[in-house]
């Protein structure tokens, strides 16, 4: 008990340090000491957290009564997560526009305008040099059939050269991430030192097509000759021909729309409506703390054509319990559970990324953020465990790194529902579900509250499908720095029942 | 056509296979005093709602027994008594199945009329209760709610249905030959409508969870859960539970109304039912078209028009005592206990009495991809068995994957299937030419041309190419399986397999096994069959086997019958009107003449005299001049592609008239005609069993009425015997025997039952 006092104290003045900027090592402190369990226990007693780790400690949601009672001194399985004869590869920066609800400032513009500018404020906060990037890859979802390949139009927007090749990746919210991961796999095989990935949606404009029947008259209508084919093609026309097709908000191989798949998979785990909104409440005031204290740094500005500069993220929305408990259920009605208010909400944004090799960005003088470590993508039932996917990613990736729960410093999840988020809270935590599912002997745990999505998430955040990986990434890297600690763990479930996860290793300052 | 509509409709009382009970009890009651110790009905307290468990011990189905409904009273009277119970919600603790209707053998044991008038009155005052129950009830309906089951489901003040594709509401009881007796043709229609409620009481079709919803059945809908911290069935009842409970809260604090919105044709319809005229035409249309589709032969609809009407025009009272009344005179029919026979003739054919086989069969091969072997692909692929289709020709491959596609394709138009569920289902299929893949082949079935010289081939190439443990079975209607097997290097697992066409509609599969072929063998294909939805009889080797061989000789008379001038159209008509769902000169036509030519001469090779009638010529002249029936658009009739009333093929006078027989004057009556067909069916039936074809009347029952489409109302050929007497049936043989011989002559175990009435098939 004394010992455990005595290293509370110690590390909480050496948490004072670090936020007048010193680094522990820096300051002396050994290594063994910058514990994530000794820090978040000392977070606890920082007057600012206080409350909310109050909050959630009274909440059934989390093992994070498990964690305390751990032996405040531990130490971490791996040193580092470097592999021999691999290359390390390196985040030097990843910046985003700010993300905004739909139909706000961003609805004049094209989703290329977007990444042209997430792709500017990248190249201003990094000076880094065009001609030295060797490849450009985004992800977006739905796309803009004008510019298909998105990456490519805006990289020549932003003024990379022309011989700077660029592909467009898609899968569903986890593009961002297949983008970053592309970029990994080019310079892991030597194939390229210098990568941009990023990621971009405009939910403000979609593209909606006309009918099947309209299309196919348009089309023979282009190859007929003669007048006489023309006519007796127009003659076909009939007024049905002109309702729209809307792109497809329901899965296509159930037809179920994600929020009802939510709502469902919300029910099948006993997640109550309470619980949802407290989570979604968690999420916004979390969010809108990061924003108040300037921790949200990789959002650049962005001077939107005929308005004004927009500098922040407009769906931050701390309500009150008893407000979000009026809204009806959005998906399963009269009954249900998931509602506006904790979901994400439709956004626009973009997100941009610059990935090196170690040892060029060393030579290049850059102060790397974060290492890219092991990653994994997983896929599942599309009906049933639609969101599932960071229950069955998150132990595949730690086993992978060979790391276990108790090493990573801080989780960033991808918020879809809140529903979604505890149901795979109390999967991860259920053995009967790992056996049976999964094919693994045991659970490997929920993560606890304390260190998971603490500067807010999708829910607050916002959700631009394409762009949230890397939004994911840099929120790990930059609170892996801001609050200490060595591993992030991003996860994030996708449409078509797929996941994923990476471990984000701190850079060593 | 009603009666095989009746047929299609029986299948799906056995739904319920499947069905697991996990040990569900109710830990999270508060009051526990309410835990008294009851086998079908316990309940307990949540908060102020009583939760009510519906849990017959040792079987798969709730039904309503004598026992459940006292001790449901007895459940409801302490509810009721109860100050601390504010509303009540009706759950069964058996996924799959809330109640699937009332216990049939509880009839079945009622010796009189008035006794089953007196059941079906307890019943009405069960549910009377319940619908005037000042503390809302809620029924929670996950799994089968039929019959009974939906009756006491109306009567409830709410209902919330899983929305899956177990879940069915309806009332089948028409099938069965008898009234929802307990209520129902009084509530239904108040509740769905009058057009509606006669649909479904008429019917016996089953309806959907979302149908039910959008026609006002159920008011709640609850979604299917997947896996979570249990299983999802288990958590998938809990979750309908805790959403009833919450619902019935509601209730209670008058939270919600009982009132449904009703859309604009639904009031329309209503409005227009509150017109006497209206109704009155409604009431005429609908007696029209029963008696139409029925020919007369079924007497349940026309009791539940009846009964219906009585309630609406002459009030509550008048219809309970209509309704109880009609029930107990339709459950002691005739149709009723033979409809009732093959309900429980079906359930037995649905078993694999041979046992688990050895090897579950994943992956299938198909040789020949007509419309026999495309059709057993259709029925295989979508339900997730591997199979390969394989055909000689591209042409002949092309026309039968279509032929699959489109059976798929039908069913998503019909919203039964999603257009991705289709193309997975699609993904199981494989066509091709030759014989790769079937080193993995499971089970081999060939649908090749019907000749023995081509069969033979097909088995030893497959032999060559398959493992040891593959099955080969062989799609025949009447070539015998003994000279199948005979080139064959195992003839142990050689079968035979006849399909019925079209397989994807037609129920009924009949394998026969020769002495060498071995139990696990049996099993192996008796398991596909049933996985493919059918039901089975199994039957040994003999020319014709069980049902082509009962066939031959009525389809022998018939061609006598036409020798003799009967016009094809009136002996149609005749024979329908009997009962058969098929006119027997249709019946030729859809069945191929050349088809019918080789069934009649092999067989009539095999059996001699005893097959005569009409001349196997007529059938040969058809087949010279190309009247192959519907298959090449002509035949008895001319088939021509959208056209529905087809017409006399005028070609066939000539042939008719240069075939021409002088009819026998006293044993040519329309009567005489009918029976001269039945009574050689028959006869030939019994014979079946009497020389160990069949073994067993049941059957033999199941496949005469879903296979070549006995009369169901007769209930087949050996139930017809026991309700009708064999003497009768003895005497009109003799009759004709008189007239023409060897052909009439009874068999002898028809014989003896005549001669002792006590001796019946079923006992």
């Amino acid at each position: 008990m004394t010992q455990s006092l005595v290293l509370c104290s110690f590390v909480y003045m050496g948490h004072l340090l670090y936020d007048v900027g010193g680094n522990c090592t820096r300051m002396g402190i050994p290594k063994d000491f910058r514990m994530t369990s000794i820090l978040t226990y000392t977070l606890k007693n920082l007057p600012s957290t206080s409350k909310w780790a109050l909050r959630f400690s009274l909440r059934p949601l989390s093992c994070s009564s498990q964690l305390r009672a751990a032996p405040a001194a531990q130490t971490k399985s791996k040193k580092t997560l470097a592999k021999p004869n691999i290359r390390n590869i390196v985040v030097v920066e990843g910046v985003r526009i700010p993300f905004l609800q739909s139909g706000t400032s961003y609805k004049e513009l094209m989703p290329h305008d977007l990444a042209r500018a997430a792709l500017l404020g990248l190249l201003h906060r990094t000076s880094v040099p065009k001609d030295v990037v060797d490849y450009i890859i985004f992800g977006t979802v739905i796309q803009e059939v004008k510019t298909s390949n998105v990456a490519r139009e805006a990289a020549l927007g932003a003024g990379f050269s022309d011989k700077t090749p660029a592909h467009t990746v898609t899968m569903a919210c986890i593009s961002a991430n297949q983008a970053m991961t592309t970029g990994v796999g080019l310079i892991a095989s030597g194939q390229c030192d210098v990568v941009v990935a990023g990621g971009v949606e405009l939910m403000s404009d979609v593209p909606i097509r006309h009918s099947r029947k309209m299309r196919k008259m348009l089309l023979d209508l282009n190859k007929a000759k003669t007048l006489g084919q023309r006519l007796s093609l127009i003659s076909k026309f009939r007024l049905n021909f002109l309702s729209p097709e809307l792109p497809a908000v329901a899965e296509f191989s159930t037809s179920e729309t994600m929020g009802h798949s939510a709502d469902r998979l919300a029910a099948a785990f006993a997640v109550s409506r309470l619980d949802q909104d407290e989570y979604a409440l968690r999420s916004h005031s979390l969010a809108k703390k990061a924003q108040d204290e300037g921790l949200l740094s990789d959002v650049v500005p962005f001077k939107v054509p005929g308005k004004d500069t927009v500098t922040k993220d407009n769906g931050i929305r701390p309500s009150s319990l008893e407000q979000m408990a009026k809204l009806k259920p959005a998906f399963i009605k009269p009954y249900g559970t998931v509602t506006a208010a904790n979901s994400s909400f439709l956004t626009d944004g973009a997100s941009a990324m610059l990935i090196m090799a170690e040892e060029k960005a060393l030579a290049m003088g850059y102060k790397p953020k974060a290492y890219l470590r092991d990653f994994v993508y997983v896929s599942q039932d599309p009906k049933d465990q639609l969101l599932l996917g960071p229950t069955y990613a998150t132990p595949k990736v730690l086993e992978r790194a060979g790391l276990t729960m108790t090493d990573i410093d801080a989780f960033e999840f991808h918020e879809a529902f809140s529903g979604q988020i505890l149901a795979n809270f109390k999967a991860m935590d259920s053995d009967w579900f790992a056996q049976n599912y999964m094919g693994r002997k045991t659970k490997v745990g929920s993560p606890p509250l304390e260190k998971f999505n603490n500067w807010g998430g999708s829910l607050s955040l916002g959700h631009p499908f394409g762009a949230t990986g890397c939004r994911l990434v840099m929120a790990a890297a930059n609170r892996l720095r801001k609050e200490g600690g060595q591993y992030g763990l991003v996860a994030a479930c996708a449409a078509g029942g797929q996941g994923h996860a990476m471990i984000v290793e701190a850079y060593p300052k | 056509m009603v009666a095989s509509r009746a047929i299609g409709s029986l299948r799906r009382f056995t739904a319920s296979r499947t069905l697991r009970c996990p040990g569900y009890t109710c830990r999270n009651f508060s009051a526990s005093s309410a835990l008294l110790t009851r086998t079908h009905i316990n309940y307990g307290v949540k908060g102020d709602v009583a939760v009510v468990r519906i849990n017959s011990p040792n079987s798969k189905v709730n039904t309503l027994s004598r026992e459940l409904q006292s001790e449901f009273v007895e459940v409801m009277n302490e509810i009721w008594a109860n100050d601390q119970i504010r509303s009540a919600v009706l759950i069964s603790s058996k996924p799959g199945c809330f109640i699937a209707g009332a216990d049939i053998n509880m009839l079945a044991s009622c010796k009189s009329a008035e006794e089953v008038t007196q059941v079906s009155q307890e019943g009405q005052r069960m549910f009377e209760k319940l619908e005037k129950s000042t503390k809302p009830i809620v029924a929670a309906i996950s799994g089968s709610c039929l019959g009974g089951g939906l009756e006491l489901a109306i009567s409830c003040q709410y209902r919330i249905a899983t929305k899956d594709r177990k879940t069915v509401l309806g009332s089948p009881e028409v099938l069965l030959g008898i009234l929802p007796g307990a209520g129902g043709t009084q509530r239904l229609p108040k509740m769905v409508g009058v057009p509606a409620a006669f649909d479904m009481m008429l019917t016996g079709r089953n309806i959907r969870a979302d149908r039910a919803k959008k026609m006002g059945l159920v008011d709640q809908l609850v979604e299917p859960l997947g896996p979570g911290l249990k299983p999802s069935e288990e958590r998938t009842i809990e979750y309908l539970e805790e959403v009833a409970v919450t619902f019935a809260k509601e209730l209670s604090d008058k939270k919600i109304s009982l009132k449904r919105d009703k859309g604009l044709v639904e009031k329309l319809t209503s409005y227009a039912m509150s017109i006497p005229f209206v109704r009155q035409q409604i009431y005429k249309k609908v007696e029209e078209k029963v008696r139409k589709q029925t020919k007369g032969l079924y007497p349940a609809p026309l009791k539940i028009i009846d009964a219906v009407k009585t309630g609406i025009e002459q009030g509550n009272d008048a219809g309970y005592v209509s309704e109880s009344q009609k029930f107990g005179e339709l459950a002691m029919t005739k149709e009723s206990k033979a409809l009732m026979g093959l309900y429980h003739g079906q359930v037995l054919c649905k078993k694999n009495k041979f046992g688990t086989p050895q090897k579950d069969v994943k992956h299938l091969a198909i040789l020949g991809a007509g419309l026999m072997g495309a059709g057993i692909a259709q029925v295989s692929v979508d339900k997730g068995i591997k199979t390969i289709l394989k055909d000689a020709t591209l042409a002949g491959l092309d026309r039968g994957q279509q032929q699959v596609f489109k059976g798929l394709n039908d069913k998503v138009k019909k919203k039964a299937l999603t257009s991705f569920e289709r193309d997975s289902i699609f993904s199981n299929l494989t066509g091709q030419l030759d014989y790769q893949g079937f080193e993995k082949a499971d089970m081999v079935i060939e649908a090749v041309f019907e000749d023995l010289n081509v069969k033979h081939r097909v088995l030893k190439e497959v032999e060559a190419v398959v493992p040891d443990h593959c099955v080969f079975a062989s799609n025949t209607s009447a070539l015998p399986i003994r000279q199948i097997a005979s080139v064959s290097k195992r003839p142990e697992k050689v079968i035979g397999m006849h399909y019925f066409s079209p397989v994807d509609k037609m129920q009924l599969l009949e394998i026969i096994t020769t002495e060498k072929t071995s139990k696990d063998t049996t099993a192996s294909v008796v398991a596909v069959g049933l996985k493919q939805g059918k039901v089975i009889v199994v039957v040994k080797d003999g020319p014709g086997f069980y049902t082509t061989r009962c066939l031959a000789p009525m389809m022998s008379e018939v061609l006598r019958i036409l020798q003799e001038g009967v016009d094809p159209k009136k002996l149609d008509s005749l024979t329908t009107s009997f009962g058969f769902p098929v006119g027997a000169a249709t019946l030729v036509d859809e069945v191929g003449v050349d088809v019918a030519k080789h069934v009649a001469e092999d067989l009539g090779k095999a059996f001699g005299e005893r097959f005569e009638g009409g001349s196997v010529e007529l059938l040969k002249q058809m087949v010279s001049r190309g009247f192959l029936g519907r298959k090449s658009g002509k035949g008895f009739y001319i088939y021509q592609e959208g056209v529905k009333n087809k017409s006399l093929n005028s070609d066939m006078d000539g042939i008719l008239a240069s075939l021409k027989v002088p009819p026998k004057s006293d044993v040519c009556s329309d009567e005489d005609l009918q029976y001269r067909l039945v009574t050689r069916f028959v006869n030939e039936a019994i014979m079946c069993l009497q020389e160990g074809i069949l073994a067993t009347p049941a059957e033999g029952d199941i496949g005469a009425v879903f296979g070549l489409g006995f009369p169901p109302c007769l209930g087949g050929p050996f139930r017809y015997v026991d309700l009708y007497g064999a003497q009768k049936i003895v005497d009109r043989l003799r009759k004709y025997e008189a007239a023409y011989g060897k052909p009439f002559t009874p068999c002898q175990l028809l014989i003896d039952h005549a001669n002792s009435p006590s001796k019946k098939f079923y006992q």
